[in-house]
C-alpha cells in the first residue's frame, strides 16, 4: 500500500479569522484509486482540496507527491498543475465560445507558437483515447454539460497530472452523463490517476469509489475502505449522530390526505412561454406531490408556470375553487403561493444583501412598497427563523452570498415560510446540500403538510419523493405522461414510467 | 469565509475612504495656506449680512453635483450603468423653467409653475432613458448617448435660440440668499433634499427594491419585485432631481445657457458616486458616499482655483487625485492592505467579533 501512494497529507491545519477550518486533517490517496471525499457543508472539504490546490495556503502540516522527495510547498494553482495535481470544479470554468481544442490547451505552455492544427490534431486523439463523444473543432458551449465536463477532465487529464480532483462534478448532470463520466474515471483509474471524488449523491459514492475519507468540523473522522463502510455508517459518521432521526424519516408515515379534502390550485391547460405541453394539474389542502422525471424533462417549467414565474400563455387557473388570474410572481404571492427556485444563486438569492433582507423580502413585497418593516421587526423575524432552521451565519447582517450552500437554501426556505403561505413549491431544495440538511428539510415538508400547507416538491433524487410524496406526476420531453399514487409509486414503476416505450423495446 | 470577512470589512470602510480623502484635501489646505478657511462675514450687494469664504464656496458649489449624485447612485445601483445625459437634460429643464418665468411676472407661485413644469419635462425625458433601458435592455450609457446629444439641441430651440436672463429678487432668494440668513439658499435646499431623500428610504421600500433589482434581477422579480418598474422609477427620480439642479443653477447665475448650463457635470456625477464607494456594477449603494464624493469633488476644484491653476490645467490636476482615489478605493488595493494590515500586527484582529 505504502509503495502506490501518490499524494499524502499529514496534520493539515488551516484557520480563518474566527473559524476552525482545518485541524490536523491526514489525507491518503493511491495509486489508481477513486476517493471520496465526504463531509458536510462546512465539514472542510473544499479547505482541503484549496489547500491542495494551492487556492488557500496551510497553516501548518506537510504535502507529499509520488516521485517528488522533499516536501512540496503549493502557492498558487500553477503550481500545483505543475506538481501533477488538476482540479475540476462543479461549475464548468471553461469558455463556452472557443473550441473544445482551444479549450483544452488555452493557458498552457509558450504563446508565442501555437499551431493550432496539431493542437486540434493532438486534441483529437485524446478525445479518442477517452472515449469522449465530440470533435475538437466544434464549439464548446453547443455540446452537452456532460461532454463540457468531460472535456474539463480531459483538459486537467492532458496535463500529465498524477492526482485529479473531481469536485461536485455530477450535480449538474443527469443520469446517462453521470455514467459516461463515470466510464471515463474508469479508464483514468486503469491508468494509474489517483481520483479525489467529491460528491453529495451516495449512490455515486457506492457506485464507483474505492475508499472513503469522513471529514466532520475540520476534522478527520476516518479512512475506510468502502465495503467496510455500508451506507447508514457513512451518513452517521458525516453527520455525528445517531441513525435515529434518519430511520424515523424513513419510517414516517404519509399523510394521505381524503378525496374530499378541499382542492387549493387547480389549473386546466396550463402552459407558458418555456413551452411545456399544456398540463392539468390540481393540489388539495395538506396535499404533497412532486414531479419527476429526466434533467430537462420540463418539470422546473412546470412549476415556474404554476407560481408565474415563466409568462403563462395559455390555460385557466382556479385557486380556493375561485377563478384567479395569475400574470406575475406578485399575483400568486398574494394567493399564499410560494416558490423557492431550483437555481438558488440565479433566482434565490440576493447575493449582497444581509440574511436578514434576503429573509423578509417576500413578505415586505407583500406588506407593500410604503410599508417598510420597522428594524426590530424585521430583525426579530430574522432571528426566529435563523433559530428555527438552524442557520448557521455568523449574523443576520451578513451579506448571504457568504453562507454555505445548505443554509443559503434554509435561509430561502425561511423567506417562504415567513409569508405563511397555503401552497408551497420547493424545486430541487435539497440540492447540492449536506445529507442533515436534506433530511431536515424533508421532515419539514412532511410537518408542514401535517399543518395543512400543500406542498410541491422535485428532487433529483427519487427517494426523497417517495418519503414525501404522496402523489408522483411523471414527465418526459415536456409534457406530463403519468401520475402514480399510493401503491405504485416505487422506483421500478417510476423508471418505467419515465423511460415508456422506450422500455417495452427492451 | 475569508471573502465574507473582507466584504464586511470593505463595507464597513465603504464611507472610510471618501471621508479620508475629504480630510486629505482639507489637510493639505492647511498646511498650504490656513486662511483657506476662513469664514468671513461680509455684506452682499443686496445689504443682507452673509458668510463667505473658501469653506462656504464649497458647500455651496457642489450643491447641484450632490443633488445629482444622489439621483446617479439609485440609477446606477437599479440599473447597473449611468445616465450620461443629466447635464443635458438639465439643459432642458433649465430651458423651460426660465420660458415660464418669462411667460409670466415671477411671482412665487409662477417660481413653483416653472419648477413643476420643470420637473415634469424632465421626468418624461427621464422616462425616455428609463424606457431604452428596462423595456429594451439598452446600456443605460448607451441609452442616455442618445439625449445626452440631442439635450441642448432640444434646450436651443425651447427659448428660441437665445440665452435669456430672468431677473428677479425671488429668484436670488433661490440662487443665493434670503434675506436675514447667512447661509447660501442652495446649501439649504440640498439640506431639505437630503432629509425628503433620507425620510423616503426610510419609510418606502425603496432601497431594499432598488438594490434587490441591481443586485438579482431574476430573484427580485421572483419575490414580487417589478424591475422594469423599480428601473422607471429610479429614472424618474433622475429626472426631478436633473430640474431642481437646473433651476439651483438658473437662479444663481440669473440666465440660462443651454450650451454651457452644468456643462460635463454629468462625469463628476458619476465620478461622485465612484469616489463615494459605490459599485459603477449596481446592486447595493450608499447615498452619504455619493454626497461626499460630490464635496470633494467641488474641494477640489475650489483648492486648485486657489492654487492659481488656470481653469483650462484643473481637470487634470482633478483627474489625478481622482484616479488615485478610486484606484485606492478598489477591492484590489483593499485587500492588500487588510493583508499588509494582518501580517503588521500578526494576529486574527477580528477573532472574537466574527462568533
Amino acid at each position: 500500500m505504502k509503495n502506490d501512494t501518490v499524494l499524502s497529507m499529514r496534520g493539515i491545519s488551516k484557520t480563518f479569522p474566527g473559524v476552525r477550518a482545518l485541524h490536523n486533517v491526514d489525507f491518503t490517496l493511491c495509486k489508481g484509486e477513486i476517493h471520496a471525499l465526504m463531509g458536510e457543508n462546512g465539514a472542510g472539504k473544499s479547505t482541503l482540496v484549496k489547500v491542495l490546490t494551492g487556492v488557500y495556503q496551510k497553516d501548518s502540516g506537510q504535502i507529499n507527491i509520488d516521485g517528488i522527495d522533499r516536501e512540496i510547498r503549493i502557492k498558487s494553482p500553477q503550481e500545483a498543475q505543475d506538481s501533477g495535481i488538476s482540479t475540476v470544479y462543479q461549475e464548468i470554468t471553461l469558455c463556452p465560445n472557443l473550441t473544445v481544442a482551444e479549450n483544452m490547451f488555452i493557458g498552457r505552455g509558450n504563446y508565442r507558437f501555437i499551431n493550432w492544427r496539431s493542437r486540434e490534431k493532438r486534441a483529437g486523439e485524446i478525445l479518442t483515447k477517452l472515449k469522449i463523444p465530440t470533435s475538437a473543432t466544434r464549439q464548446l458551449g453547443t455540446c452537452s454539460l456532460a461532454v463540457q465536463q468531460m472535456v474539463a477532465v480531459a483538459r486537467a487529464v492532458d496535463m500529465e497530472c498524477k492526482v485529479l480532483i473531481l469536485d461536485e462534478p455530477t450535480s449538474s448532470l443527469d443520469e446517462h452523463e453521470v455514467e459516461l463520466l463515470f466510464s471515463l474515471m474508469r479508464d483514468l483509474k486503469s491508468r494509474g490517476v489517483g481520483i479525489v471524488f467529491i460528491t453529495h449523491f451516495l449512490e455515486q459514492v457506492y457506485e464507483i469509489c474505492d475508499r472513503i475519507t469522513v471529514l466532520r468540523n475540520g476534522e478527520l473522522i476516518g479512512a475506510y475502505d468502502i465495503k467496510d463502510l455500508p451506507r447508514f455508517d457513512l451518513i452517521s459518521k458525516m453527520m455525528g449522530k445517531e441513525l435515529d432521526e434518519i430511520s424515523e424519516l424513513q419510517h414516517h408515515k404519509k399523510k394521505e390526505v381524503g378525496e374530499d379534502a378541499p382542492i387549493v390550485y387547480e389549473a386546466f391547460g396550463l402552459s407558458s412561454v418555456e413551452g411545456i405541453k399544456p398540463f392539468d394539474f390540481e393540489i388539495k389542502k395538506g396535499e404533497v406531490n412532486g414531479f419527476t422525471g429526466l434533467l430537462g424533462s420540463g418539470r422546473s417549467e412546470s412549476v415556474r408556470a404554476i407560481f408565474g414565474a415563466d409568462r403563462i400563455t395559455r390555460g385557466k387557473i382556479r385557486i380556493n375553487e375561485k377563478e384567479a388570474k395569475i400574470s406575475s410572481p406578485k399575483d400568486s404571492m398574494k394567493h399564499g403561493i410560494g416558490y423557492l427556485p431550483e437555481d438558488r444563486k440565479g433566482d434565490g438569492i440576493i447575493e449582497d444583501l444581509s440574511v436578514r433582507e434576503n429573509i423578509i423580502l417576500a413578505l415586505q413585497v407583500l406588506k407593500g412598497f410604503f410599508h417598510p418593516f420597522p428594524k426590530a421587526e424585521a430583525e426579530a423575524f430574522a432571528d426566529k427563523y435563523i433559530k428555527l432552521l438552524g442557520i448557521k451565519t455568523a449574523s443576520m447582517d451578513t451579506p448571504i452570498k457568504s453562507l454555505s450552500g445548505g443554509n443559503q437554501q434554509k435561509a430561502i426556505l425561511a423567506r417562504w415560510l415567513l409569508t405563511n403561505p397555503q401552497y408551497l413549491i420547493l424545486d430541487e431544495p435539497t440540492r447540492g446540500i449536506d445529507i442533515g440538511t436534506k433530511v431536515e428539510i424533508q421532515k419539514l415538508v412532511l410537518k408542514l403538510a401535517e399543518d395543512g400547507v400543500s406542498v410541491t416538491f422535485i428532487s433529483s433524487e427519487i427517494g426523497e419523493m417517495l418519503t414525501t410524496c404522496s402523489k408522483l406526476i411523471v414527465m418526459r420531453d415536456r409534457k406530463i405522461v403519468g401520475e402514480l399514487k399510493g401503491e405504485e409509486m416505487t422506483q421500478t414503476k417510476i423508471m418505467h414510467t419515465i423511460a415508456g416505450e422506450a422500455t417495452q423495446d427492451a | 469565509m475569508l471573502k465574507s470577512l473582507n466584504v464586511k470589512k470593505l463595507s464597513h470602510s465603504q464611507l472610510a475612504i471618501p471621508l479620508f480623502a475629504l480630510f486629505l484635501v482639507i489637510v493639505f489646505n492647511a498646511f498650504r495656506d490656513i486662511s483657506f478657511f476662513s469664514i468671513h462675514v461680509i455684506t452682499n450687494n443686496y445689504g443682507n449680512t452673509v458668510f463667505s469664504g473658501n469653506l462656504i464656496s464649497i458647500i455651496n458649489g457642489a450643491s447641484e453635483l450632490a443633488v445629482l449624485a444622489i439621483a446617479m447612485t439609485l440609477v446606477t445601483a437599479a440599473t447597473k450603468g449611468q445616465d450620461i445625459s443629466v447635464g443635458a437634460a438639465a439643459a432642458i429643464a433649465g430651458s423651460v423653467f426660465v420660458r415660464v418665468l418669462r411667460a409670466n411676472d415671477i411671482t412665487m407661485p409662477i417660481i413653483l409653475l416653472a419648477l413643476v413644469t420643470a420637473c415634469i419635462v424632465a421626468i418624461i425625458f427621464g422616462l425616455f432613458n428609463g424606457a431604452l433601458v428596462a423595456f429594451f435592455d439598452i446600456q443605460p450609457m448607451i441609452a442616455s448617448l442618445i439625449l445626452f446629444t440631442a439635450g441642448r439641441p432640444i434646450a436651443y430651440w425651447i427659448n428660441g435660440g437665445a440665452t435669456p436672463n430672468v431677473d428677479s429678487p425671488l429668484l436670488s432668494y433661490i440662487g443665493s440668499f434670503i434675506p436675514g440668513i447667512p447661509i447660501p439658499s442652495p446649501i439649504l435646499i440640498v439640506i431639505v433634499f437630503g432629509i425628503l431623500v433620507t425620510l423616503a428610504l426610510k419609510f418606502t421600500n425603496l432601497g431594499l427594491y432598488i438594490q434587490s433589482v441591481g443586485i438579482n434581477e431574476k430573484a427580485a422579480r421572483l419575490n414580487g419585485i417589478n424591475p422594469v418598474l423599480m428601473k422607471l422609477l429610479a429614472f424618474m427620480i433622475l429626472g426631478v432631481c436633473v430640474s431642481i439642479a437646473g433651476a439651483i443653477n438658473v437662479c444663481r447665475i440669473g440666465l440660462i445657457n443651454h450650451e454651457t448650463i452644468l456643462i460635463d457635470i454629468e462625469m463628476d456625477a458619476i465620478l461622485a458616486v465612484a469616489i463615494g464607494g459605490n459599485a459603477l456594477s449596481g446592486g447595493k449603494f450608499k447615498l452619504a458616499g455619493s454626497v461626499v464624493g460630490a464635496y470633494i469633488i467641488q474641494a477640489l476644484t475650489i483648492t486648485l482655483y486657489a492654487m492659481k491653476v488656470s481653469s483650462t490645467a484643473v481637470k487634470a490636476y482633478k483627474a489625478i487625485v481622482i484616479i488615485a482615489i478610486v484606484v485606492i478605493g478598489s477591492p484590489v488595493v483593499q485587500q492588500h492592505a487588510i493583508q499588509l494590515r494582518n501580517r503588521l500586527f500578526k494576529k486574527p484582529i477580528k477573532l472574537t467579533e466574527n462568533n
